[in-house]
């Protein structure tokens, strides 16, 4: 199908975008990528009054190393994450995680931003962003304000972003020297949205979960916290006891949703499996570093 | 709600164009309808079938997921365009050969998306062509075909170096 009508204005300026975003209020929509907005107008799903389109916008982009902390900008394409090589060396969930994120024409428009900004429950960057415990930075004629990850993800497509709000950027403490993290997820089709997953990061030693952080996707309304697993693992040997353990408790951190991916008994099982052979993978890649 | 319009000024095919559109109309209905380039196809316009795939800038893009708005300056080329230029002329004698195409729907947006294989040639797996090509749906070949005529240009680029 065809969009509706709707006016378009291609901001020039942050500061153009945030006055658009405040003026029109609901009527507003910023177009990043647009690989997941242009669909939803295509198919007659949407319909804002204006798009703010801030492609042209300058000192939304780019990926550096501050210290600890990676600084992504919001209009840094999926591409240009997969092909980084400080992502490569600091945030290797981000790497793994980013071989998952669509196709490779999606990938070369598709932003960062714009996958935090929707928060589509089967996006893999959230997740990775939760589990990592990032701070995602927006920013509103009335100033900036940073939110943990944590506080970020409110329900289905729903976060603590306001409407007059563009988010700007992701600050991501890199992974500590150590640790081990493990990306895995199932599509029906590789680069499709997940039917499950989880980003594990962990520290391990003597073949013992030290610190742990399971976030699931896919499956839930939001990325979510296996905290049940976790507890039913930290602290033990792990075994394949430790592994059953962790699957039992993950029922009670999980009430996936029913959809096209899957119902919710098997997304509930496929994360079980998932989660052992997370586990399995990060005792592993612990032993080889 | 009157219908929002915008002069753009681009580069299709080699060539330079200036036009005014409606600001809702993408990318792929502006090549096709005000320009008539129908090599690029749509399947599904929203993102699925890769049917639509176009080179904005060197970067493959979904053409159903752009505005011609967005496309204001920049360098477009469609499946005509690497057609004229013989950049892709090994890879269409290698789809005919190995018969990697029955209705045709899906073969411009696969051979522009098998194109950026080519640039730099480098060995790849048919896993990795099969990964490379995983937005692109084909309803009739399944898939082992083209599969087969990406990975013989490629090996062939490089025994010729
Ligand atoms: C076939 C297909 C497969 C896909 N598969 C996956 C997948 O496996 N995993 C995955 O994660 N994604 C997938 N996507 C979606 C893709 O990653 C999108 O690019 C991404 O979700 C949204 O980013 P965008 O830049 O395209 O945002 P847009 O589509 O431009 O915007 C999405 C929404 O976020 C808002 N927004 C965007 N940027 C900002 C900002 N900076 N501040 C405030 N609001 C903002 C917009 O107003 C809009 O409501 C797929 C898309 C397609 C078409
Ligand atoms: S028509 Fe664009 S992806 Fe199907
Ligand atoms: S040849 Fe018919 S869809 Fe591919």
């Amino acid at each position: 199908m065809k969009a509706p009508k709707f006016n378009y204005i291609k901001a020039e300026t942050r500061q153009q975008a945030l006055e658009l975003l405040d003026q029109l209020g609901e009527e507003g929509r910023i177009l990043a990528g647009g690989q997941s907005l242009m669909p939803t107008l295509n198919m007659r799903l949407s319909q804002p009054g204006t798009l703010i389109d801030i492609n042209k916008v300058s000192g939304l982009g780019g990926i550096t190393l501050e210290g600890n902390v990676v600084r992504i900008g919001a209009m840094t394409r999926h591409v240009e994450v997969a092909n980084s090589p400080i992502i490569a060396e600091h945030l290797p969930l981000i790497a793994e995680a980013m071989q998952h994120v669509a196709h490779h024409a999606v990938r070369n428009r598709g932003t960062i931003g714009g996958s935090i900004a929707l928060a589509d429950p089967a996006a893999e960057m959230p997740a990775c962003v939760l589990a990592l415990g990032a701070t995602l930075v927006v920013e509103s004629v009335k100033g900036r304000r940073e939110i943990a990850a944590e506080d970020y993800f409110k329900g289905l497509y729903e976060t603590a972003r306001e409407a007059n709000e563009l988010l700007v950027e992701i600050l991501i403490p890199v992974e500590k020297l150590g640790d081990v993290s493990v990306f895995l997820e199932l599509a029906q089709r590789h680069g499709d949205f997940a039917m499950a997953g989880l980003a594990c990061v962990a520290r391990v030693s003597n073949k013992t979960f030290e610190d742990l952080r399971l976030v699931y996707f896919g499956s839930e309304d939001k990325p979510t916290l296996g905290t049940g697993a976790i507890a039913a693992v930290v602290g033990r040997t792990w075994s394949a006891d430790c592994k059953e353990a962790a699957a039992n408790a993950l029922a009670n951190d999980l009430d996936p949703m029913t959809n096209l991916q899957g119902s919710a008994a098997m997304k509930l099982h496929l994360q079980k499996v998932l989660t052992g052979r997370a586990l399995d993978a990060a005792i592993e890649r612990a032993g080889a570093a | 709600m009157n219908e929002a319009t915008l002069e753009i000024s681009l580069t299709v095919n080699g060539e330079q164009i200036t036009k005014t559109v409606p600001v809702r109309q993408h990318l792929v209905d502006f090549l096709r309808n005000e320009l008539g380039f129908t090599g690029s196809h749509l399947g599904c316009e929203h993102g699925v079938c890769g049917a639509c795939s176009v080179r904005v800038d060197d970067a493959v893009v979904r053409g159903c997921l752009m505005l011609a708005v967005q496309a204001d300056g920049a360098n477009v080329v469609t499946v005509e365009g690497l057609t004229e230029t013989g950049e892709i002329a090994d890879l269409q004698k290698n789809f005919v050969e190995r018969n990697a195409m029955q209705c045709g729907y899906c073969t411009p947006g696969m051979l522009i998306t098998a194109a950026e294989l080519l640039h730099d040639p480098k060995p790849v797996s048919r896993e990795e062509i099969r990964g490379h090509l995983s937005g692109n749906f084909c309803r009739c070949t399944g898939y082992h075909a083209i599969v087969d005529a990406v990975e013989t240009t490629i090996n062939k680029r490089l025994e010729e170096g």
